[in-house]
């Protein structure tokens, strides 16, 4: 890991701002659809930002509009202080369904951004070699995805992601379909790997504690059409266990704060559904 | 089959080691195996048998339905001495001719517009049309109008075979090509794929057995257009056998033909198979996998 910033990085201010972004969908039947209305975020460099908020409010949407995938209707988004163009080299993305080549073997999918970008197949495959390493998969090289269990997947999709040296990380519910136990490990993991990497981070997820546990700052955003409702900022001490943070009695005022707020939102995104299935 | 499988997940209880097990599973299995092979055989004999009992009783008529034997001399005639028209390993040579470069033009036109075409929503659009009326014409009745335009020689074949094949192959890639991950797309372009290595290494592995399934279908599809093809007017092939074969009530002749054409099929189904498995070893093994 080079901390050095390339040359295309300004060497201060924040790494990712969305500011007054509004962003809507035509549905199917031609009606139009607010995801996110006004919304204004800021991750500073190397912060670890995490979003929580009821499901459909339009989590996603906001990474999307981060990566270049999807433009905002009204507002800008800017990393690294300049406005997105595209999809930047600069971003990783751990997505909250399998998204692994499954007729590439472990090594082949780890490898593929390096070679995608045009490094020699023999190179990248030694670098790919050295995270599948670091995500403990040693013995799986020439597995392909099928034969691996959900928490092994996730790895491979971590080691393919951080191959890239992203100095921006963004990560949709990456360990949801995941089992307690596995869950607290890869969120360790995570960690362990951000803490190296110096990586911003945006994190969604609709698990408040996995987002205390993990994050500097916590967005918890409304019922859809989304906007920021409060920032949280977590003052508990790094490096971080997360099966133990847990119990730490600033974890579980922290908890009980944040809920009191998500638990309107998720209410009113409740009656909203119900509302609508109604009519 | 339940109970091979019973015997196999619950060994008897004087087998504990894992080895034992391991052994006595391979030896269910190839009893399993030979079972199969065995009963195929004899369904096979059976018919054989109760066909020619028939022919030479009297219960069938060998005139009109032929007689295992009369079509073994048939085919045995034809290797030894030839056809009518020629050598019989130059007619299957030019019949297989036509098939395989039927196939190929086919196959491959039916891939790379289907390709062309999933990838791009507006041209898909445009010629959606076209194409589904393209699709609706009998295909066989174009048979004719190769023959008038192209002559009696092998083009007309070809063009008959390609026209049978196209379209199955590309309404395979197609769809197979819509059916790719939008998630993984997503994320081979985060990973910084331009857009050609995404159709290269995303779209075209995931709409890959679709395109493998359609080409099992369509050489089949690929001969019939061939044989038809030479029905219609030509100077060699196995379909000009039968249409001989026809032509001096021969129904031995007609038989032989026949499976002549079918081995000529399964040979090459074979081949397909052992390519298939090739290109796509990354697939889980299906549970009853042979
Ligand atoms: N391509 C699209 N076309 C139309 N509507 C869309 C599209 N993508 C998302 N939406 C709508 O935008 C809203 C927000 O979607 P989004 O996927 O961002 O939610 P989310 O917060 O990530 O939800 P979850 O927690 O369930 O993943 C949803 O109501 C969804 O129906
Ligand atoms: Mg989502």
């Amino acid at each position: 890991m080079t901390p050095a910033p390339l040359p295309s990085a300004p060497a201060s201010g924040p790494a990712i701002e969305l500011v007054d972004v509004t962003r809507r969908f035509v549905t199917p039947d031609a009606k139009v659809m607010t995801a996110l209305r006004d919304f204004t975020m800021t991750v500073e460099r190397g912060e670890f930002v995490c979003v929580v908020g009821p499901t459909g409010c339009g989590k996603s949407t906001t990474l999307n509009l981060v990566t270049g995938l999807a433009r905002p209707n009204v507002g800008e988004v800017r990393v690294f202080g300049r406005p997105i163009t595209g999809i930047s080299p600069d971003i990783g993305f751990v997505f909250q369904a399998d998204a692994l080549f499954p007729w590439r073997s472990v090594l082949d999918n780890v490898a593929a951004g390096p070679v995608f970008r045009g490094m020699r197949k023999a190179e990248a495959h030694d670098k790919a070699r050295d995270w599948i390493d670091r995500v403990g998969l040693k013995r799986f090289e020439q597995h392909y995805p099928h034969q691996l269990s959900g928490g092994m997947r996730k790895r491979v999709a971590l080691a393919q992601t951080f191959i890239n040296e992203p100095k921006i990380l963004l990560l949709d519910e990456p360990f949801s379909a995941l089992d307690i136990q596995t869950r607290t490990l890869m969120q360790d993991e995570l960690l362990g790997l951000w803490s190296d990497a110096r990586a911003s981070v945006i994190f969604v997820t609709h698990d408040l504690e996995e987002a205390i546990a993990m994050a500097d700052k916590v967005y918890v955003l409304t019922a859809g059409p989304a906007t920021v409702k409060s920032v949280y900022t977590i003052d508990l001490p790094r490096p971080r266990v997360t099966a133990e943070i847990r119990y730490e009695p600033a974890f579980v005022d922290y908890a009980r704060l944040i809920w009191n707020d998500l638990r309107e939102e998720v209410q009113r995104s409740h009656n909203q559904a119900s509302a609508a299935a109604a009519a | 089959m339940s109970s091979i499988i019973a015997q196999t997940l619950d060994p008897p209880a004087t087998l504990t080691s894992p080895s034992e097990i391991e052994i006595a599973a391979r030896h269910a299995s190839r009893r399993r195996r030979q079972i199969v092979v065995a009963a195929r055989i004899g369904i096979l004999v059976a018919v054989l048998a109760g066909w020619e009992l028939g022919a030479r009783s009297g219960v069938i008529d060998p005139f009109f339905f032929a007689s295992p034997s009369g079509i073994a001399e048939q085919i045995w005639t034809w290797v030894t001495e030839g056809t009518s028209q020629g050598p019989l390993w130059e007619q299957i040579l030019v019949t297989m001719e036509e098939t395989v470069l039927g196939f190929l033009i086919g196959a491959a036109g039916g891939v790379v517009c289907g390709i062309v075409l999933g990838r791009n929503r507006l041209l898909a659009d445009i010629f959606s049309t076209y194409i589904k009326v393209a699709n609706s014409i009998p295909r066989v009745v174009l048979g004719s109008i190769f023959i008038i335009a192209l002559g009696l020689g092998m083009a007309s074949k070809v063009a008959l075979a390609v026209v049978m094949v196209f379209f199955v192959v590309f309404a395979n890639a197609f769809q197979g090509v819509r059916e790719a991950d939008r998630a993984m797309i997503a994320n081979a372009q985060i990973l910084g794929a331009s857009s050609y290595q995404i159709t290269r290494t995303v779209i075209i592995p995931s709409a890959m057995s679709w395109i493998l399934a359609s080409l099992h279908v369509s050489f089949g599809f690929a001969l019939v257009g061939a044989v038809v093809g030479e029905f219609l007017g030509a100077k060699k092939g196995v379909g000009l056998l039968i249409s001989t074969a026809q032509g001096s009530f021969n129904a031995d002749g007609v038989f032989a033909a026949m499976v002549i054409l079918a081995v000529l099929a399964l040979v090459v189904e074979g081949l397909i198979t052992l390519v298939e498995n090739r290109l796509v070893k990354w697939r889980p093994v299906p549970f009853d996998g042979h």
